[in-house]
């Protein structure tokens, strides 16, 4: 009896305990990192030494790394940590790392999943692939050899996809006598660097991957170095800022669920921060506005839900909305545009072609779209900028992109998930970009605040109307403003049902279209004739006669 | 006065940030692929994959099938659990078995990598075939060998099932290029970030059932080559000298029961296999005879082959 009671009392403190640790540990963050690097910085030894070290290998993960250390380590008789994470095996032929590879560990506070990118300037679209997910980018550089231009290269795509964690690993103190000096010399060189392309800050951090130094813990060898060892810095980094949180409430529509006709809902991963029931959403890119009725989940209904979670949200009202429309906060609704000004990373064999048409894939949402415009190419290797007509893989060009269709306008800068975008080649099917939406050009904006970028309505009278009208189109369309004109031709189907004495009426619809337009951001030139009390809302114009005068002047 | 509710920002933990990852990767595939299936092996990974599933699609059931390329072998209770889950879930299960290994008798015990290949990366690709699925999730995880630690979420299949691993397409952000050409098919890896901690702690917390094989009972066992293989049904032929020995032990890895090697354990709860897993000291795909086969690059090889 005593026994069974103590084998009983065993057996519940046992369940205490990983009850109590399951707790703790489900409250654990996760850090998405990229660590950059080329073959000889020792970036697997390090991966390697932070899988190593964090105790997350098992016995016969170890045992095939023995022997493989003995078959094709570089590390004599000491284990070959890179073996670790090099992963296919024509790599393990050639000793380099060729793609992105995804590395998991874990410690008490935080699960780690890493991006282990090649440094071969050959696959930078490898690195950038990396980079897109991660919240911390940890560059690597060889003591010995200082900042080199494969380090300015990383820094600049790092930056360039938006990560604002940056470790500086300086590795292999080792082979300089753990020299603060030298560590030194190398940070101060990596500032003004740093400044250079725009990094506000980064963290530098003495370490030796092959012996562990300030990898996991501490190092005794470097008493002059008294920040974090690489590990807690990993641990401890605030990676909240990347979520979102606080930014305005969206989320792309991924599917609409419809079971049955008493339900129909939009499930999406919110993109940016939080939303309620009973909020007050816009869905775009039409502007059409309802309220959030539920948030469903299969775990019951949520009062709230935040950046980060995929949940399903239903409306008050029945609104359409499909897949690839945004639900944002009706207080900050992205305006929609069809025109893009955007930074490319080119990643296929087959040079960009202007003009011609690709897919589009930006949200839940793909679109035609088509390269307009060239900025300048900057050449990652020198950070020289260059023209150019296209973009061969790997080059960086800044580009005017036309859409078919509007879409909801997020930068990149203001949220990574919405402002990121795939291009891919219609016929192959390949992901031939990775694009950053940088900027809008102001003529696709719709109506805004600002009084230039109003549309307009303008009734035009006189026998030169007509020539006024197109030459003034012309005039807008140069400065890059929609404008329309809205002459019979216009609305002969819209008014096909009235007669000839109907005059009133044909007036009436197009007044109410020219409103439209001009509530859409469009300079409305109508040259119907029009009485002064019919001539509402707008601005009145006699063009007079002379079709030679006077256009500029009164439409901008 | 009315003081502006504050609220304190919420990061999500690291099981949210899959759970959430999981779920838009399966919505996106159903948005954008013309007949999903999710390829189901009744393993610790489908079964979080299925609840995943579940709630990706809630309150609708998931609106695809469920295909499980049977190759006879299984443990019993792995079948008595796959019936159970399909009829709960809502789902049409599809139980595929290769005919010609049928007809053969195709078996671990004679035929070695022949039942591997001839039962799984066959049947599999008739299975897809037959339905004419253009994509299939499976539960592989990138922390369980080398090679899937490189392989996308998304990863393409020639129309022969082939998987090219020096032309895979870039993945960035959460941006899934699903277009592909007639007759190539995608395989999906809803699970690829998640570890196989992570798949027992999110077990424990939702509480999802799990085929009675994980934890640790007095089983009939032999122990054959380095492995202790459960006899599961009399088809398992005892070599000379061989006798069957009950011992305590729970699977870390299910698969054909020849085939699949237990661990000796008293871990009979949840928290005590998590806890013994906390402390392993063998990685789970080390119980899989199937790894062992070629040498170093073998999972590689079978993938590219067609294996999933």
């Amino acid at each position: 009896m005593a026994t069974a009671h103590k084998l009983n009392d065993a057996a519940e403190a046992a369940r205490a305990e990983i009850e109590s640790y399951l707790e703790a540990t489900s409250r654990k963050s996760l850090l998405r990192f990229i660590t950059c690097g080329s073959v000889d910085d020792g970036k697997s030894t390090l991966i390697g030494r932070l899988l190593y070290d964090s105790k997350m290998l098992f016995e016969d993960q170890l045992d095939a790394l023995a022997s493989d250390s003995k078959r094709s380590g570089t590390q004599g008789e000491k284990l070959d940590l890179a073996l670790l994470v090099d992963g296919l095996a024509a790599e393990r032929e050639q000793g380099i790392t060729i793609d992105v590879a995804y590395r998991f560990f874990t410690t008490d506070k935080r699960k780690f999943i890493v991006a282990d990118t090649p440094g071969h300037e050959q696959y930078t679209r490898n690195m950038v692939t990396g980079a897109s997910t991660a919240d911390l980018a940890v560059i690597l550089i060889d003591a010995r050899k200082g900042v080199l231009t494969q380090t300015r290269r990383h820094s600049f795509l790092v930056h360039l996809l938006g990560i604002r964690n940056i470790v500086l690993a300086v590795n292999k103190m080792d082979l300089v006598g753990f020299d603060q000096g030298r560590f030194d010399a190398i940070v101060a060189d990596y500032a003004a660097f740093a400044r250079e392309v725009g990094l506000q800050s980064f963290t530098a951090i003495p370490v030796s991957g092959l012996d562990g130094d300030n990898v996991t813990s501490r190092s005794d060898a470097m008493p002059w170095y008294d920040g974090p060892a690489l590990l807690e810095h990993l641990e401890t980094v605030p990676v909240e800022a990347a979520s979102y949180a606080e930014e305005p409430f969206r989320m792309a529509v991924q599917w609409v669920n419809r079971p049955n006709q008493n339900f129909r809902g939009y499930a999406g991963r919110i993109a940016s921060g939080r939303v309620r029931v009973g909020d007050a959403i816009s869905v775009l890119p039409a502007g059409r506005a309802s309220h959030v009725a539920r948030i469903v989940t299969f775990d019951g209904d949520l009062d709230e839900a935040v950046a980060g979670q995929s949940v399903t949200l239903t409306l008050a009202d029945e609104v359409d909305c499909s897949r690839g429309d945004i639900i944002a906060s009706a207080a900050a609704e992205p305006e929609p545009v069809s025109r893009l000004q955007a930074t490319l990373v080119w990643m296929s064999d087959e040079a960009m072609v202007p003009h011609r048409s690709y897919w589009l894939k930006i949200g839940s949402q793909t679109v035609t779209a088509a390269i307009g415009g060239m900025g300048p190419i900057v050449d990652v290797n020198t950070m020289e900028q260059r023209r150019g007509l296209t973009l061969a893989l790997n080059d960086i060009g800044q580009v005017d992109i036309d859409l078919d269709r509007r879409i909801p306008a997020v930068r990149y800068a203001d949220n990574r998930r919405l402002g990121g975008f795939i291009l891919i080649d219609k016929v192959t099917h390949a992901t031939v970009a990775a694009g950053l939406v940088q900027a809008f050009p102001k003529s696709v904006l719709k109506a805004s605040d600002a009084e230039d970028e109003k549309g307009s309505i303008q009734w035009i009278a006189g026998s030169g109307r007509r020539a006024h009208a197109a030459r003034a189109a012309e005039r807008l369309a140069a400065l890059g403003r929609p404008a329309f004109v809205l002459d019979e031709a216009a609305i002969a189907d819209l008014a096909s049902d009235l007669g000839e004495e109907a005059q009133a009426e044909r007036i009436r619809r197009a007044r109410e279209v020219a409103k439209l337009m001009a509530r859409a951001g469009v300079h409305v030139l109508v040259t119907l004739e029009a009485s002064d009390e019919q001539a509402q809302p707008g601005r009145r114009i006699d063009a007079g006669s002379n079709d030679d005068e006077g256009a500029d002047e009164w439409v901008i | 006065m009315n003081a502006p509710a504050t609220f304190k920002t919420r990061t999500l933990t690291h099981l949210e940030q899959l759970e959430a990852e999981s779920i838009e990767i399966m919505r996106e595939v159903v948005a954008e692929t013309e007949k999903p299936v999710m390829l189901y092996s009744v393993g610790k990974d489908s079964a979080v994959m299925l609840h995943l599933a579940r709630k990706a699609f809630y309150p609708a059931p998931p609106p695809f099938p469920l295909l499980h390329v049977d190759t006879t072998w299984k443990f019993r209770d792995m079948y008595a659990l796959r019936d159970r889950v399909a009829e709960e879930s809502g789902m049409e299960l599809l139980v595929y078995r290769n005919p010609e290994a049928e007809r053969q008798g195709i078996n671990p015990f004679d035929h070695g990598a022949l039942h591997t290949d001839m039962w799984k990366t066959e049947g599999l690709k008739q299975a897809l075939d037959l339905y004419g699925f253009d994509a299939a999730f499976g539960g592989a995880r990138r922390d369980e060998e080398k090679s899937r630690a490189k392989e996308r979420i998304f990863s393409f299949r020639s129309a022969s099932h082939r998987w090219d691993p020096k032309n895979q397409r870039p993945e960035l952000w959460s941006l899934y290029n699903a277009r592909k050409a007639p007759k190539e098919t995608i395989r999906v890896f809803p699970i690829s970030n998640w570890t196989e901690l992570d798949i027992w702690q999110y077990i424990y917390a939702e509480n999802i059932p799990i085929v009675p094989l994980y934890l640790a009972a007095p089983r009939p066992t032999v122990e054959r080559d380095g492995l202790i293989l459960m006899v599961d049904d009399d088809r398992f032929p005892l070599r000379e000298g061989e006798v069957s020995v009950e011992r305590s032990v729970r699977f870390r890895t299910l698969g054909c029961y020849p085939l699949t090697g237990a661990v000796e354990s008293e871990a009979s709860t949840l928290a005590e296999v998590i806890q013994e897993m906390l402390v392993a000291t063998t990685s789970e795909r080390q119980g899989r005879a199937i790894d062992k086969d070629g040498g170093g690059a073998s999972m590689e090889r079978k993938k590219q082959e067609g294996y999933f």
